[in-house]
């Protein structure tokens, strides 16, 4: 079984939105490359926030999140072409992504801008901002330390005046010493607005080149979509050749970027929606209730309440996003469909039989490629591979599988 | 036998039916929506089916199919839900709210966005995904060029641009009060919902005030509720509840700002031999039976069905 771990993305970082009426819980993870001194975070929420408002959430979460809902292949095996009926087998190979980052450093003094509170939980110091003067907050990150890159005055500005509150967390690197946590744990929120949205325009004004966002939505009546930006489901249930399997955290890039600029760099796309209680085939363990209350889903019951498993009435949306200030101009802001369709971005791979071929099997030799052609042609209008390339990775010479149409091979 | 009203090449629903055949084909082609084949044509079934019950129901004369047909092209494009019930009790309610939801003879509300409305609030199980069009610069021309071009033959212009002028202004206010940059309202207005709404709903003869002044200021009253439901409410599909809700004003603005009824408009073009009857099929058979004249006399939603029955015989 192929793995596809860790880093496929550069530059991105990884939200999940737990979302029923007005009552949001937000945790964003922060898998912070640097020196973790050198990190610290800018984040706007559209209401006022208390200390018992912020929490540091398990790191493992949104690693969970990510396994059972990333992009997926499924592997079926050719039943014995003579008629002995063959298992058909499932396994799946999961994409995993990575983090963000806004460095700022400290210092102390203070100008025009009240300090609500401030106080250290886990390995983060954590300072609640209110700013009614607009220009003052960003004078006062920058007095106290925070480098604050040119255009953020302007983001920061704009987002006082729509009265939404910050709060900056730094790691406290005693704590994190004593904590020994070797990476910085996410940083959970939860609020009640009317809002439903993410700002994003702060991540921007520093970046070189787009950045990935993976949004995990947990809500309870169905599919989240984005209300100001087109929402598009990422191809599924194709079949591609073998060589994908060794080769799929690359695959799914290709498909990706090739997506992303066939919608013009302006869409979101759906990779994943599906209701918790049950998947098939399963990328990963489905989450526990535990892991689901840990997430925020404030509604479940109690430890004891659903089983280890299973937890129903959670409907999980997977967004992903590579944004720039060019194509994403506004805060992303989402709206909950009834949408209860269940959907997977998966890439189907079927082994040929391998054992023993009693009988002459004809048809199956012929069915075998013409599949691969297909598979092949699936393969290359997805990525955007070269034919070529395709072709030599699939192990085949030209003769014996050649995509281009008659003509084509006519006149070269 | 049933006569079928004819659709002239002048009827500016002609040209609306086609705009929205091209709208939905793109759509579901290339923008991928979440509506199927079979759902298009279910609307499109129930739409007519229902036409022609109501039809028979009320002994018009003629079976106009055209502007129901437009109402469930407007459905295809905007409504989206897993159930095929909800999709049929919308092309349902967007027809009955012609015939029962009337007005001084004149329907109250657009029957798209009455259709819409009434089913996101009382199923929960149906949404309008208002992002589908994506803010392509090249899709939102073409839209609204072919628009404009049916609000021009549907000479309801003047609503279109007060709504668009009134939202365009509390946009750009807003933003400019929050120190946006101008790309974020020019993107929120770069919408193609928004100009689908402008062009094809909102305009729509029947259920606009009759005079000029009160279809102004009605534009520029959705256009406030659509601002206020986006911008104070956070709430998505702000146009659309602004329009059912704006739509109960109409009558209080025909009453303010008298003016001549669309329907009595057709009737003079149609002397002149500009236009085929397409509106005055709508009308119950007791009207034009007892008194021939075409202005309602009606002073309350006097289309109750019974009552009108009895009169007529």
């Amino acid at each position: 079984m192929a793995k596809a771990d860790a880093k496929l993305f550069n530059r991105s970082s990884q939200v999940a939105l737990v979302r029923e009426g007005n009552r949001t819980v937000l945790t964003m993870g922060s898998d912070f490359q640097g020196d973790p001194k050198e990190f610290a975070v800018v984040i706007p929420v559209p209401t006022p926030i208390e200390k018992e408002q912020i929490h540091i959430g398990d790191p493992k979460l949104l690693m969970r999140l990510d396994a059972y809902s990333s992009p997926r292949l499924v592997e079926y095996h050719d039943p014995d072409p003579c008629g002995r009926r063959d298992e058909m087998r499932k396994m799946s190979v999961n994409g995993a992504m990575l983090p963000q980052a806004a460095a700022v450093r400290e210092k102390e003094k203070s100008l025009g801008v009240t300090i609500e509170a401030r106080y250290t939980v886990g390995e983060y110091d954590i300072l609640i901002l209110s700013a009614k003067d607009s220009g003052g907050l960003a004078k006062w990150l920058q007095s106290n330390g925070y480098r604050i890159p040119a255009g953020a005055a302007e983001v920061l500005d704009s987002y006082v005046r729509q009265n939404m509150r910050f709060f900056v967390a730094k790691v406290n690197l005693g704590e994190k010493a004593r904590l020994g946590f070797s990476s910085l744990r996410p940083i959970q929120v939860a609020y009640e607005s009317p809002k439903f949205m993410l700002p994003i325009r702060l991540g921007m004004v520093n970046a070189n080149g787009p950045q990935e966002l993976f949004v995990y939505t947990l809500t309870r009546k169905g599919r989240v979509e984005a209300v100001n930006y087109r929402t598009v489901r990422l191809p599924s249930d194709t079949d591609v050749p073998l060589f994908v399997k060794d080769r799929f955290p690359d695959f799914y890039r290709a498909l990706f970027s090739r997506q992303v600029k066939h919608e013009g760099s302006a869409a979101v796309f759906t990779e994943y929606a599906w209701d918790m209680g049950w998947c098939d085939p399963c990328a990963a363990e489905p989450l526990t209730a535990a892991e689901l209350r840990g997430v925020g889903v404030f509604w479940l019951p109690d430890a004891a309440g659903a089983g280890a498993s299973g937890a129903s009435d959670v409907f999980l949306t997977r967004l992903h996003v590579r944004y720039d200030a060019a194509h994403f101009p506004e805060d992303l802001a989402f709206q909950e469909t009834a949408d209860r369709q269940n959907f997977q971005a998966r890439y189907v791979l079927h082994h040929p039989f391998a054992g023993t071929v009693s009988c002459d099997a004809g048809d199956y030799r012929d069915s075998l490629r013409s599949r691969r052609e297909s598979e092949a042609r699936n393969v290359i209008a997805l990525t955007g591979w070269s034919a070529d390339e395709v072709r030599r990775r699939m192990g085949v010479t030209a003769a014996e599988l050649d995509t281009r149409k008659w003509y084509e091979r006519l006149w070269n | 036998m049933l006569e079928i009203a004819p659709l002239s090449t002048k009827d500016p629903r002609l040209f609306q039916i086609a705009s929205l055949t091209v709208l939905l084909g793109y759509g579901m082609t290339v923008l991928s929506f979440d509506v199927s084949p079979a759902r298009a044509a279910l609307l499109v079934g129930t739409a007519l089916c229902a036409q022609l019950a109501c039809t028979r129901l009320f002994r018009l004369p003629v079976f106009d199919p055209w502007s129901g047909l437009i109402s469930a092209l407007s459905l295809c494009l905007l409504l989206r839900t897993n159930s095929a019930g909800i999709a049929v009790a919308a092309a349902g309610v967007a027809i009955g709210s012609k015939f029962f939801l009337r007005w001084n003879g004149k329907h109250l509300f657009n029957p798209t966005n009455i259709a819409l409305a009434a089913v996101l609030a009382v199923t929960g199980r149906a949404w309008v995904s208002s992002g589908q069009w994506g803010n392509a610069a090249f899709f939102g021309f073409f839209i609204a060029c072919a628009g404009r071009f049916v609000v021009q033959r549907a000479a309801r212009g003047d609503v279109t641009l007060a709504f668009l002028a009134t939202f365009l202004l509390l946009v750009l206010g807003r933003s400019a009060a929050l120190h946006e940059p101008l790309t974020i309202p020019l993107h929120r207005l770069e919408s193609g919902a928004l100009l689908l709404f402008a062009f094809f709903m909102i305009s729509d003869p029947k259920t606009t005030p009759d005079s000029r002044g009160g279809r102004l200021v009605f534009g520029a009253v959705v256009a406030l509720g659509a601002a206020y439901v986006q911008f104070r409410l956070f709430l998505p599909n702000g146009a659309i509840w602004s329009l059912a809700l704006g739509s109960l004003l109409v009558p209080l603005f025909d009453l303010l700002w008298p003016g001549p009824q669309s329907s009595e408009r057709v009737v003079r073009f149609r002397m002149k031999g500009d236009l085929h009857a397409p509106l005055l099929a709508l009308r119950p058979r007791f009207v034009s039976l007892r008194s021939g004249s075409l202005p309602a006399r009606s002073r309350f939603l006097r289309v109750l069905r019974g009552e009108g029955r009895r009169e007529a015989l």
